[in-house]
């Protein structure tokens, strides 16, 4: 696979004076990747550290109400930091260990994955600074100081919009400048190659669990899987296991924001068109001019304009479906799942709920849908209740 | 067209002058692109906004942003340059990012270029293994795609000097455009590998202001590139930044032409 082509989509986009970390990075995680004691260091993290595997949750409550098909939550937000974003985490800083890096870099939205890396970034004693768009960090306050206090340096990145997409260009302006002891680590399944590739594979682990613990639970493969899609990290490790599998719809939830028609969503399937940004040929939010456009989510960790190659990939050739929900629909489903089953979302998660919901309506009794609950929902819990007129800061 | 070979024609020392188009306005833009000619700019490079430019610096992110607010479009900076080139006689390039480009169309902007004398482009995030796609097109037309050599290329190096069109840009040290006090990287060395392949000539830029600076760096290859700091004047100055670009130039032509 050449620069990390999914069809016609990925690549590797970049500034000449990142080129050769990146093609070392690549021939790095090709040998790493199938490294025995890699690969066993790996899963003794994802075990012992992580608190891997994760449940399969059969949300009974939430099925009886809704009255269709069967839903299972996988259950990532058990994970330690609170997301799925520390699986890939772990995956990339060792890596990096490997190479001899001693200083990992990041960016992020939410704070989730900025929070994930601060954490590996402590346990495995390197140093980490973490980009993060200043409206973001005063929306995520709280997981600001939860990265300081890890030892993490966040640095409040106030170009363009303030928000994901700037905090990814500040953090590879910043590897730009000092690539000999630093690693980034690209907290999606986005960018140049190796990461999208990368990043899927560390992912993937949440498709291979939910594919064994369906199998021990019903003996039998879902019917339908269901993530939500910003970058697309969670999604694409949710859907991997499943790409041969024919009869497994592979669903990604898009944030419609305050919907479609409007200027304000960050959909890039259901209104970008194909180009080229962040060192990947994808789909993208833009103008006719190639502008990036300024998207819109109430979730900051779906707030970005493109989409990962691969789930381009997957959309141009008809295997996943892409679906919009709006900030009103995820907040009606952030809210259900907490008082139906006890769990509350992430946000994030909550666009995947919400759909999942429409979908079990739809799909017969026996049938079964399995929703990546990528995250919990602790850190949104101040937003909502704002969402909802209560004036509550965290 | 005037070809980019003009600017280095009879080993002249090149001094390649950038400026972002639409800042502050199109119009003052046209009328910088003939100061900068007039005060003996080799070649001028003109930048063309984007949102999102990973390889600039603050100095000209904050430029595109200036532009693109006050309402810079492709098709403006395509008849700003058409404006003019009449009264051009050295080459001129875009310097911009892919996507304006792949999004217009790679055929339908090289055929623009043609029409309005643009001669060849520069896109810092099109690496030489991304290159084909565009290249076979521009080609159709003429264009040359200057491609990027980094203190970091190492290998690469020979090979993206073997394929070079127009001239190889070489970027002085690691990170992003913008003004630096030292340049510690040992060029000479890259030039030398850069020659044992290639004629083309070599053009050295990031972080160059000073015109002792400019001299130095000239003096170990075919040219220099100005950008920051000739941005810098021009945020200063807005729509009267004729006579202290004008100034400015000459000094650094001055300082390169002794050599």
């Amino acid at each position: 696979m050449e620069h990390g082509r999914f069809g016609d989509f990925g690549g590797l986009y970049i500034p000449e004076t990142l080129m050769s970390t990146l093609q070392e990075l690549a021939e790095a995680y090709e040998h790493y990747k199938n490294d025995p004691e890699f690969v066993q260091e790996l899963n003794r993290l994802l075990a012992n550290y992580a608190g891997r595997p994760s449940l399969l949750y059969y949300a009974e409550n939430l099925t009886k109400e809704v009255g269709g098909a069967k839903i299972y939550l996988k259950r990532e937000d058990l994970n330690h930091t609170g997301s799925h974003k520390i699986n890939n985490v772990l995956g990339q800083a060792l890596l990096a260990k490997r190479m001899g890096k001693t200083r990992i870099i990041a960016e992020t939205g939410a704070g989730q994955h900025g929070v994930a890396s601060a954490t590996v970034a402590a346990l495995m004693n390197m140093a980490c600074e973490v980009f993060m768009g200043k409206t973001d960090t005063e929306r995520q306050a709280l997981n600001v100081y939860r990265m300081r206090l890890l030892g993490a340096e966040v640095h409040p990145v106030t170009t363009g919009t303030m928000t994901l997409k700037d905090a990814v260009n500040e953090t590879m302006r910043e590897w730009s400048r000092r690539v000999s002891d630093t690693h980034y680590i690209i907290g999606s399944a986005m960018g140049p190659h190796p990461f999208p590739t990368m990043v899927r594979d560390f992912q993937s682990v949440i498709g291979r669990e939910i594919r064994a613990q369906l199998r021990q639970a019903e003996d039998c493969l879902p019917d339908a899987v269901v993530a939500c899609v910003g970058g697309g990290s969670n999604a694409i490790g949710t859907f991997y296991d499943f790409i041969d599998e024919p009869s497994v719809r592979l669903i990604g939830v898009e944030a419609a924001g305050e919907g479609l028609d409007t200027e304000r969503h960050a959909a890039a399937i259901g209104r970008g068109t194909v180009g080229v940004f962040h060192g990947m040929k994808s789909i993208f939010c833009q103008d006719e001019f190639g502008q990036i456009a300024e998207v819109y989510s109430i979730s900051a960790g779906l707030d970005y304009p493109g989409i990962g190659p691969e789930h381009a990939h997957l959309h141009a050739i008809g295997r996943a479906e892409y679906v919009p929900v709006t900030d009103e629909e995820a907040v009606t489903a952030f809210e259900r799942l907490s008082r139906s089953e006890g769990i509350i979302p992430a946000i994030e998660s909550a666009h995947a709920v919400a759909h999942a919901v429409r979908l079990a309506k739809e799909m017969g009794k026996e049938q079964r849908i399995v929703v990546c609950l990528s995250g919990r929902g602790d850190k949104d819990v101040a937003a909502i209740a704002r969402y909802r007129g209560e004036t509550l800061y965290d | 067209m005037i070809k980019i070979q003009e600017a280095f024609r009879n080993h002249n020392k090149a001094f390649i002058a950038y400026l972002m188009a639409g800042d502050p306005n199109l119009a003052s833009s046209a009328e910088y692109i003939l100061t900068a000619q007039a005060a003996g700019a080799d070649l001028i490079e003109i930048g063309i906004p984007f949102t999102d430019p990973i390889a600039e610096g603050e100095v000209i992110q904050a430029a595109s942003q200036r532009a693109l607010r006050a309402g810079t479009r492709l098709d403006g900076i395509f008849d700003m340059v058409a404006s003019i080139r009449d009264q051009m006689h050295v080459p001129m390039v875009f310097m911009t990012y892919l996507n304006p480009v792949f999004v217009y169309g790679y055929d339908r902007f090289f055929a623009r270029c043609v029409e309005i004398g643009i001669c060849g482009i520069i896109i810092p995030d099109m690496p030489f293994e991304e290159q084909d796609e565009a290249r076979q097109i521009a080609q159709k037309y003429g264009i040359e795609v200057v491609t990027l050599v980094a203190p970091t290329s190492a290998s690469r190096t020979a090979e993206i000097a073997r394929r070079a069109e127009g001239f190889l840009y070489l970027v002085s040290s690691m990170g992003v455009t913008g003004v630096r006090a030292e340049i510690t990287t040992d060029l000479s060395a890259i030039v030398a590998d850069i020659r044992s392949v290639t004629d083309i000539p070599v053009a050295i830029g990031f972080g160059i202001a000073t015109p002792e600076q400019a001299r130095q760096n000239a003096a170990i290859a075919d040219g220099v590139i100005i950008g920051s700091a000739i941005v810098r004047i021009i945020a200063a100055h807005g729509e009267h930044a004729k006579q202290p670009l004008y100034d400015y130039i000459k000094s650094i032509k001055d300082a390169v032409a002794q050599l």
